[in-house]
């Protein structure tokens, strides 16, 4: 894996009035690898990812996500990434099948384009027989892994995931995580945010965000050895104690 | 440009796919245009009258009985006593008292002045008004008539009435409200679709999913106004249609005209309904914000009551009422057939207004917060 880094964070910052929820962080990813952004409820995930993909703005800091300034250059910053948010994503009045050629439409695939990665789509996820139903009709599981074949209609060159896997089964989590790994063998780099730790084993490297701070940042090997830890929730739990002492 | 009609297919798709959307593009309109127009017809009938006739000679009797042939008066009693005109009117059995002078038939038939009164219980203005201007008419009339009969050219110093507002009894109120009406339901259409649209996707979430798209802030604005003037429209020929083929509203004028003016009034109140759409969070902040501004602009856009009666202030407000200058527009256009010359005033107006409008809606989507 060459390590040319696709997202390079440097001292971000976010707060809301007074209350600091992204503070000073700052870290690589590089290219091809699937990057955990952990983190517990409220830690700043969702508010990091909001200004990585340009849809929120910073307070300060600089960031760089596929090579372009996530303040300056917006518009060819969202050309080569994807996003998943935590909200839903999809129109639920539209059928499966319309929300992939809406989607594509707007990322300038042609209707041939848009025909292809239909039938791509409906293959990996054979989901053929229910290309016409409306997406309020199919269970949540399935939502999210055409949420995310969505997010990657236009072939990105990174794909942001905001807790892709929440509510969902075991069963479906694991199948949610071999379409990453498909991903990431297209050449697509991941940032994936989660709160179960147990999801940190399938990530290449992860952080560790506490209250608005990147507390740790490693494989998860490394950081087992760091911190004396049999998993990653006792990692975990050391952090955020460690977090309360200070 | 190719990107805008994507919008354009999902929002096509979006509309006819909601149940409650049918009835209201379809039912509703053209029920409020129905009731409204028969509603909204000023014509007062069964008025009760009283005649106090002090003259008693043969003219007398012959308006008497013209006013009485009158189908909407119902004449109550005649008879020489004021007070009992008057208590009649307290009692409530009584609208309107036309009290004849003595020396009427003298007067008139020497061309010289004479003054008939009219006194209206104007507790209902509205009725107190209608009475008066049509005994005013059938008067006039009458002393014409009689005028004639005698060889007198100038009838002014036959009966003299004075007349404060100018009302024209036989004019059909249908065909003066209906094109108004219709400028109405085409406005609420337009301005509560568009302005519940995209806080509504703000709302679900799928926004920010747009956001995240390269998509520019005119196309999405743009993509999301297009479905709506498609429908607006779409409506507004329905309407002309029931009003031409059941109301039997001329067109006197050019229907290209109607319609070029209509669109650009159309993308103006899309505007609006954006502009409403991003600055609110809610769809119920939104449904309160249009509420608010179709009613101000509905009570003060002449449709109801006359401009000119306002005060100045008021009037001066109107000036920046879109719905005033469409249904001037409207009624200049279908009842008297003007061209565009006497309408491009209103034209420069809402043209501006709707580029300025809409400037702003596409300045104000903010797709980064
Ligand atoms: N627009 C906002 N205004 C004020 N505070 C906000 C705003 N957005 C987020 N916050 C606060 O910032 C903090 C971080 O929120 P964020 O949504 O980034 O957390 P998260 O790590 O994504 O949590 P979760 O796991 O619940 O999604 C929270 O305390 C939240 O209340
Ligand atoms: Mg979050």
């Amino acid at each position: 894996m060459t390590a040319e880094k696709v997202i390079k964070v440097k001292k971000l910052n976010k707060t809301f009035g007074k209350f600091i929820a992204v503070n000073n962080i700052s870290f690589d990813v590089k290219k091809g690898e699937i990057f955990g952004f952990l983190g517990a409820n409220g830690a700043g995930k969702t508010t990091a990812i909001k200004m990585l993909t340009g849809i929120l703005s910073s307070t300060s800091g600089e960031a760089t996500v596929a090579g372009y300034d996530i303040n300056k250059q917006r518009n060819k910053l969202k050309e080569n990434i994807g996003y998943m948010s935590q909200k839903f994503s999809l129109y639920e009045d539209l059928t499966l099948k319309e929300n992939i050629r809406f989607y594509g439409g707007i990322y300038g695939l042609s209707n041939k384009q848009i025909k292809q990665k239909t039938n791509e789509v409906l293959e990996r996820l054979n989901l053929q027989k229910i290309e016409n139903t409306l997406i309020s009709e199919i269970p949540l599981g399935w939502k999210q892994k055409i949420a995310f074949s969505v997010a990657i209609i236009h072939n990105p060159k990174i794909v942001f995931l905001d807790e892709p896997t929440s509510g969902v089964d075991p069963i479906t989590r694991r199948q949610f995580w071999n379409l990453i790994y498909q991903a990431t063998q297209d050449g697509i780099t991941v940032f994936v945010t989660t709160h179960y730790m147990d999801e940190a084993e399938y990530c290449d490297r992860i952080s560790m965000m506490v209250e608005g701070n990147i507390k740790a940042i490693g494989s998860v090997e490394q950081l087992l050895v760091k911190y004396k830890s049999k998993n990653m929730d006792e990692v975990f739990i050391k952090l955020a104690r460690n977090n309360e002492n200070i | 440009m190719r990107k805008i009609l994507f919008i354009i297919q999902k929002e096509f798709k979006q509309i006819f796919r909601n149940k409650a959307m049918k009835p209201i593009l379809f039912v509703m309109p053209f029920v409020q245009l129905a009731v409204l127009s028969y509603t909204a017809d000023f014509t007062v009938k069964n008025i009760n009258l009283f005649v106090q006739d002090m003259d008693n000679s043969v003219l007398s009797k012959e308006l008497i009985s013209k006013i009485a042939a009158f189908n909407n008066f119902n004449l109550k009693e005649i008879s020489n006593s004021y007070k009992k005109g008057f208590y009649k009117i307290q009692q409530n059995n009584i609208d309107v008292i036309v009290s004849i002078p003595q020396n009427f038939s003298k007067n008139l038939q020497t061309n010289k002045k004479t003054e008939v009164a009219i006194i209206a219980d104007a507790i209902n203005g509205t009725k107190a008004g209608v009475s008066i201007n049509y005994l005013q008419n059938i008067i006039l009339d009458f002393t014409k008539e009689q005028a004639s009969k005698k060889g007198f050219t100038n009838i002014k110093q036959g009966v003299n009435i004075i007349k404060r507002n100018w009302f024209n009894p036989l004019l059909n109120y249908k065909l003066f409200m209906v094109p108004g009406i219709l400028v109405l339901l085409v406005t609420m259409i337009a301005l509560f679709l568009s302005g519940m649209n995209i806080v509504r996707e703000k709302e679900i979430g799928t926004i920010e999913q747009l956001n995240v798209t390269p998509i520019k802030k005119y196309q999405f604005i743009i993509g999301k106004l297009l479905p709506f003037l498609i429908l607006g429209i779409f409506e507004f020929s329905i309407g002309l249609i029931i009003a031409v083929l059941w109301f039997k509203v001329p067109i006197l004028g050019s229907i290209t005209l109607i319609y070029l003016f209509t669109i650009v009034y159309l993308i103006l109140i899309l505007g609006i309904g954006m502009l409403i759409s991003t600055i609110t969070n809610t769809q119920q902040q939104a449904l309160f914000l249009a509420w608010f501004f179709s009613v101000i602009f509905i009570l003060m856009s002449g449709l109801f009551t006359p401009i000119e009666s306002m005060p100045v202030w008021a009037q001066n407000i109107t000036l920046f009422n879109p719905i005033r200058y469409y249904v001037e527009v409207i009624r200049l256009i279908m009842l008297k057939g003007s061209s565009f010359s006497s309408i491009s005033n209103n034209f420069i107006i809402i043209s501006f207004a709707a580029i300025f409008v809409n400037l702003l809606a596409v300045f104000n989507y903010q797709k980064t917060v």
